[in-house]
């Protein structure tokens, strides 16, 4: 009997790998506000989710190939004369519907929309684990080898032209990055609430770092305190592991506001 | 050969042509200025220039290997964003903490350097743009109204510092100005813009062309009074010592007749 036999094991172990990539994510998502991006892409998931099971592929599939359609997308619209929230609003609930009508087009299979909506992080298995860590350790390479490059691109377009560096593509890695954390976080927090681990960590790091190297260290920690708390207040309480954790990045969000204010008082 | 080479090249945005078949050549070394009213395309044929912008028609050649230091007309930062102005520095290249100080030190920012970006003042704030594009080692300066935001002193250091610069490093610089009177006095060439290229030239040539006085009128609003008056001391100017306290007393004087 090997460790990973732990069903506790495995989810830990999977919220540990979707936080590692989704804080550092997640501080881009922030700074160049594209918090709703990580919503839209999360609710078109669904139809990935929909599709797989009509032509019987395996989800992470399904979910990567819509999220990366939606991405691509949503990046070639923008500028055209629509703003960016309202291509993502109509790309968000419309893919939303699309997914939740299609769903009810397959024949033969009961689907438990709920599991994918707000995921099953108790139920992940090896072989889940494997994806999960590997398309984290994709989307931290894929940061780490693009970081100068990204940080310029988000601070001006015309600052990264000038250093020879194109923005356009800095984009399309961010989108492909954002695609590939939604297709891993399906399993474990749902599509609903991927959208929240992205943000949250990232925003209650905001208040501590002086640089965005450190603001996306502290956005891993407090992601990584998210989930380990999530999963034993879960326990403890026997609530829903996925929303729990969302609410335990949400209330060390707030502390970390308070010791902000705290702190501002004390000065 | 030209660091960049300009060939008629004319640029729509939003319906609107902004470009009209322009031309224009920069050797290395050498100062050139565009002036021209507001939407004359000034902004826009410096992104052409950086590549933020591929016009369809006519054609742009940089020189192999070519490096811009570009200095922003405003650079809008997210406040959240976390960075230090030594950080910024270091972007898109790491610098080393020694060549960071004295590039602060040069453009007199100095004592910012653990200061977050946000938190600088719009002087301090074109400082540090400043530095940072001098930290490339460019062969191409490129400046977009650097010295909005600068006070008087500020911005005649800045151009102290630019001089200087040509004439240590060598680097060529290209620059859009409203300062008419500081622009004709530190630029080898100026081209006057307007959608299409007004007049270009020598700064003397440009100021009595008449395309430019139709452009910024002849005198009775000041700004050209003024350039006049430094224009003519600037003159003398070159025989003499050109120093920070002596440009003051240029202004202060060119206020009184101009007032």
């Amino acid at each position: 009997m090997s460790l990973l036999d732990d069903f506790i094991v495995r989810a830990v172990l999977a919220g540990l790998g979707l936080v590692l990539a989704a804080a550092p994510l997640g501080c881009f998502v922030v700074w160049r506000r594209m918090a709703y991006f990580g919503d839209a892409t999360a609710h078109a998931a669904l139809l990935g989710v929909a599709l797989a099971l009509a032509f019987n592929i395996s989800i992470f599939a399904g979910v990567l190939s819509v999220a990366l359609i939606m991405a691509v997308t949503v990046s070639a619209l923008s500028g055209r004369g629509f703003a960016m929230d309202t291509i993502l609003g109509v790309m968000a609930h419309s893919s939303l519907a699309f997914g939740l009508v299609a769903v009810s087009f397959v024949p033969g299979v009961r689907v438990d929309l709920m599991a994918y909506l707000f995921g099953d992080i108790l139920a992940v298995g090896r072989s889940d684990l494997l994806v999960i860590w590997l398309g984290a350790a994709l989307v931290v390479g894929l940061l780490y080898w693009r970081w100068s490059a990204l940080l310029t691109a988000t601070l001006n377009p015309d600052l990264a032209y000038a250093s020879g560096i194109s923005p356009k593509r800095e984009q399309m890695i961010l989108s492909l990055a954002l695609a590939l954390v939604v297709a891993v976080a399906i399993k474990v927090v749902g599509t609903l609430l991927i959208a929240a681990m992205l943000l949250i960590p990232a925003a209650s790091a905001r208040t501590f770092s002086r640089t965005p190297e450190r603001m996306a260290a502290i956005a891993m920690v407090i992601g990584v305190l998210s989930v380990l708390g999530g999963i034993q207040s879960a326990f403890t309480f026997d609530t829903p592991t996925g929303p729990t954790i969302v609410c335990v990045a949400a209330l060390l969000f707030v502390a970390a506001n308070l010791v902000r204010l705290l702190r501002a008082q004390v000065k | 050969m030209s660091l960049v080479s300009v060939d008629t090249i004319s640029l729509h945005l939003g319906g609107r042509q902004v470009l009209d078949q322009v031309s224009l050549d920069i050797e290395p070394g050498e100062i050139v200025t565009i002036v021209g009213p507001n939407g004359s395309g000034k902004s826009t044929l410096l992104r052409v220039i950086i590549g933020a912008l591929s016009p369809k028609i006519g054609k742009i050649t940089r020189k192999k290997s070519l490096k811009i230091g570009y200095v922003p007309q405003k650079l809008h930062i997210d406040p959240t964003l976390p960075l230090t102005v030594r950080r910024f520095l270091s972007l898109p290249k790491r610098v080393s903490d020694d060549d960071a100080h004295a590039a602060l030190h040069d453009a007199g920012a100095g004592h910012l350097c653990h200061h977050q970006m946000t938190s600088l003042s719009g002087g301090q704030f074109q400082r540090v743009l400043l530095a940072r594009a001098l930290l490339t080692n460019p062969d191409l300066l490129i400046l977009d109204e650097a010295t909005q935001g600068l006070d008087q002193p500020g911005s005649a250091d800045f151009y102290s510092q630019i001089e200087r610069l040509r004439r240590e490093k060598g680097c060529a610089v290209l620059m859009v100005s409203h300062e008419l009177h500081v622009v004709m006095a530190a630029s080898d060439r100026v081209i006057c813009l307007n959608g299409h290229v007004c007049c270009h030239g020598a700064p003397e040539h440009v100021a009595s062309a008449p395309e430019y006085r139709a452009l910024f009128g002849t005198g009775t609003h000041g700004a050209l009074a003024l350039y006049r008056h430094d224009h003519d001391h600037d003159a003398c100017d070159h025989d003499h010592t050109h120093d920070h306290t002596s440009d003051h007393k240029h202004h202060d004087t060119a206020h009184k007749e101009s007032a």
